[in-house]
C-alpha cells in the first residue's frame, strides 16, 4: 500500500495506491493552507480506503519545485511518516507527477508543464512522449513565461502557468495540478521496473532572498 | 486515540517557531531527552534570523532530531501519550515545518496533538527545574523575537498579558547595539561579555516608557527601539570627535538600562498585583545584570524569583512537550488535526 501526497502547487492531493490501482484520492485545489489540511486529507483517505496508517508500506511525495513552505509541508510530512512508520519514503518530481498525469490523460506528442512560481515566474519542464511514458528532455527551472524561448512556449502547455500567463503560454491542456492518484501511478510502475525515484529532498530551485549585511566598520575603542 | 490522562505522561514536544529545531521527551515534569538543533549560524552572515534559511534548516533537522530525542529518552515513538507542537506565535514558514511532523507523528502513532503557545512554552520550562509553577505567578519573557509580561493563573489554561514591547523585542536591542559596537552576532553574549569591564552608570542611556505620562498609558508596556538609537547616537558623536569609543562602558550602560526597566516593570507588577511569585524566561535571561538586578529587586520587595538554567531560556523543545504534559495532565482535550500555524497566536490562547 502506498501514500502519495503532493503540496508542490497550491493544490493539496493525496492518494492511496495498492499495486494495481488508485484506491482513493482527494485534493483540495487552489488553498494556501497546506498546513491545516494535509494530514486531515490523509486521514480521510485511508479512511476512505479502509486503512490504518500501519497498513502503508511505503509513502511517496512530490518534491517540487513548487512554493517553498507548502512543500515542505508534504516533505516533512512524507519524511515524519516513514520514519513513524518505518516504511521507505520515494520524492518524485512535482512536474513529472503532472506530466504523467497528461500522458495517461491521452497527450500524444511533445509538451511543456509550467506551474505558478509566483513573482511572475513559473516553474516549468518539457516532456518527449513515447509508448511506455514521458521523458524529461529540459528543466526543471523556474523563468518568466514570456522568457522561455519559443520552441517551447508553442508547445502545449499543462499546469496553472496557462491560466496565469495565456499570452505567454497560450496552448493549454486540461491537466491543471499535480494528482497524487496520478504520482502513485508513476511511482508504482517505476519501483516495478527497478528504477530509481528522488530522495524526499526539496527542489528548491531559488536560494533564500536575503542580503549579507554590509560589515560596519568597527567602532575604535 | 488512546486516553492519554495520567499521572506521568509521556509527552514529545516540538518547536520550530524561529531558528531552533528542539525535540524533546517529558514524563510529567521531568526532561528525559532533549535535542536541539540551531541554525543561528546560518544567520550570522545577514544580521538576523532569514526565515527563509531558518525554514530550510528546520526540515532538514526536524527527523535527526526525532531520532536523537527517542534515543536519548530511550523511547520508542510509539510510547509517547501524547504530541505537543508550538503552534505560535513565530515564523510562518518555520512553525509549520514542526506543525506539519507533529501531526503526522499523531495521526501514524494515534496519539493526541497538542498545539501550544510558544510563549506559554516558555513561562513553562522552569517545571522541569523546579517543580510546578506557583499560581498565579507573574512572568517575564525576554528573547530575541519577544518581550512580554504576564500574569499566569494556570500554565494550561489562563495566561495573561499585562503588556509586552511596543517596539523592538529586548534580544534584538542587544543585538542591534552590538551590530553598532562592531561585535558579532547575535549580540547579547558579547556585549555581556565586554560589560564585566564597563561602568554600568558610565552613560545615562534613556528608560523607555518610563515617564509619569507612559506610566499611565503603558504601565506594564516595554520599548527599547529609543533605547537601541540613543546609543547609536551617543556612538557615533564619539566617532565624529575622533575619540575612542569606551565599548565597556557602553555595552554595562546599556545593559543596565535594558535590565533596570525589565525588573523595575515586573517587581511593579508583583507588588501593584499582590503576586509574591516572579518566573523569567527567554535567551536574554542568560545576561548577567538581568540576573542579578532581578534577585535584588526581588529580594528587597519578598518576591519569590525562579529563573531556570540558560538551556531551558532559549528555544527548545523540551518547553513544549512540558507544556503539553501539563495539558494532558489536566484532562484537557487535545487539538484538532486540523490545527494551523498561526504566526501571531495572542498569548492568551495558552492551546491552540
Ligand atoms: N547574555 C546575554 N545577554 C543579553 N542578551 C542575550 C544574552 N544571551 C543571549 N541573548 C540574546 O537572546 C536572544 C536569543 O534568545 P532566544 O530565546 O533564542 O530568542 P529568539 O528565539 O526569540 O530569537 C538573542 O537576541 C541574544 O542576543
Ligand atoms: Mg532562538
Amino acid at each position: 500500500m502506498l501514500l502519495a501526497i503532493d503540496t508542490a502547487t497550491q493544490a493539496v492531493t493525496v492518494a492511496v495506491h495498492d499495486g494495481a490501482t488508485v484506491v482513493a484520492e482527494q485534493a483540495h485545489t487552489d488553498t494556501r493552507r497546506h498546513t491545516e489540511l494535509l494530514t486531515p486529507t490523509i486521514r480521510d483517505v485511508l479512511r476512505e480506503a479502509g486503512l490504518r496508517p500501519r497498513d502503508l508500506s511505503a509513502v511517496a511525495v512530490g518534491v517540487g519545485p513548487g512554493p517553498f513552505t507548502g512543500l515542505r509541508v508534504g516533505i516533512v510530512t512524507a519524511r515524519t511518516m516513514g520514519l513513524a512508520l518505518g516504511v521507505p519514503v520515494h520524492g518524485v518530481c512535482s512536474l513529472d507527477a503532472l506530466a504523467h498525469a497528461t500522458f495517461a490523460a491521452g497527450q500524444t506528442r511533445r509538451f511543456l508543464v509550467a506551474t505558478d512560481a509566483r513573482r511572475k515566474e513559473v516553474y516549468w519542464a518539457a516532456y518527449d512522449v513515447t509508448d511506455e511514458g514521458v521523458r524529461r528532455t529540459d528543466g526543471p527551472d523556474v523563468a518568466r513565461p514570456a522568457e522561455l524561448p519559443g520552441h517551447l512556449r508553442g508547445l502545449p502547455t499543462a499546469g496553472r502557468g496557462t491560466e496565469l500567463y495565456p499570452e505567454a503560454l497560450p496552448h493549454a491542456l486540461p491537466q491543471l495540478d499535480v494528482s497524487a492518484g496520478a504520482l502513485a501511478t508513476f511511482v508504482t510502475g517505476a519501483l516495478r521496473r527497478g528504477e530509481s525515484l528522488l530522495e524526499p529532498q526539496p527542489l528548491y530551485l531559488r536560494r533564500p532572498d536575503a542580503v549579507p549585511q554590509a560589515e560596519r566598520t568597527p567602532v575604535t575603542p | 486515540m488512546s486516553d492519554a490522562t495520567t499521572d506521568e505522561p509521556l509527552v514529545l514536544g516540538i518547536e520550530s517557531s524561529c531558528d531552533e529545531t528542539g525535540v524533546a521527551f517529558v514524563r510529567g515534569t521531568t526532561l528525559v531527552g532533549d535535542a536541539l538543533a540551531s541554525s543561528v549560524d546560518e544567520h550570522a552572515r545577514f544580521g538576523g534570523v532569514v526565515p527563509e534559511v531558518a525554514s530550510r534548516a528546520h526540515l532538514e533537522s526536524m527527523i535527526p532530531m526525532l531520532e536523537r530525542a527517542s534515543a536519548e529518552a530511550g523511547h520508542r515513538l510509539d510510547d509517547v501519550d501524547a504530541i505537543a507542537v508550538t503552534s505560535g506565535p513565530g515564523l510562518a514558514g518555520a512553525l509549520m515545518v514542526g506543525v506539519a511532523s507533529a501531526k503526522a507523528l499523531a495521526l501514524c502513532l494515534d496519539k493526541p496533538l497538542y498545539g501550544v503557545n510558544h510563549l506559554a512554552a516558555h513561562v513553562c520550562a522552569d517545571v522541569l527545574d523546579h517543580g510546578p509553577l506557583p499560581e498565579p505567578t507573574v512572568a517575564l519573557l525576554v528573547s530575541g523575537g519577544h518581550t512580554n509580561l504576564l500574569v499566569v493563573r494556570d500554565i494550561a489554561s489562563d495566561v495573561e498579558e499585562l503588556g509586552s514591547t511596543i517596539d523592538d523585542a529586548a534580544g534584538e536591542a542587544y543585538d542591534k547595539v552590538a551590530r553598532v559596537l562592531g561585535l558579532p552576532y547575535p549580540g547579547g553574549p558579547h556585549i555581556d561579555r565586554a560589560a564585566r569591564d564597563g561602568d554600568p552608570e558610565a552613560i545615562a542611556f534613556p528608560r523607555g516608557l518610563t515617564s509619569r505620562k507612559d506610566m499611565e498609558r503603558h504601565r506594564f508596556d516595554y520599548s527599547f527601539s529609543g533605547l537601541k538609537t540613543a546609543v547609536v547616537r551617543w556612538v557615533e558623536a564619539r566617532e565624529r570627535a575622533g575619540e575612542p569609543v569606551p565599548v565597556a562602558d557602553v555595552a554595562a550602560s546599556f545593559s543596565h538600562a535594558v535590565a533596570d526597566v525589565l525588573t523595575r516593570k515586573a517587581v511593579l507588577a508583583c507588588t501593584e498585583l499582590g503576586i509574591s511569585d516572579l518566573q523569567i524566561g527567554g535567551g536574554v535571561t542568560a545576561n548577567t545584570q538581568l540576573r542579578e538586578l532581578a534577585e535584588k529587586r526581588c529580594a528587597e520587595a519578598g518576591i519569590r524569583l525562579r529563573v531556570p538554567r540558560i538551556r531551558l531560556c532559549t528555544d527548545n523543545g523540551a518547553m513544549v512537550a512540558a507544556l503539553g504534559s501539563q495539558m494532558v495532565m489536566r484532562g484537557l482535550p487535545p487539538s484538532d488535526l486540523a490545527l494551523p500555524a498561526d504566526s501571531s497566536l495572542p498569548v492568551a490562547s495558552v492551546q491552540a
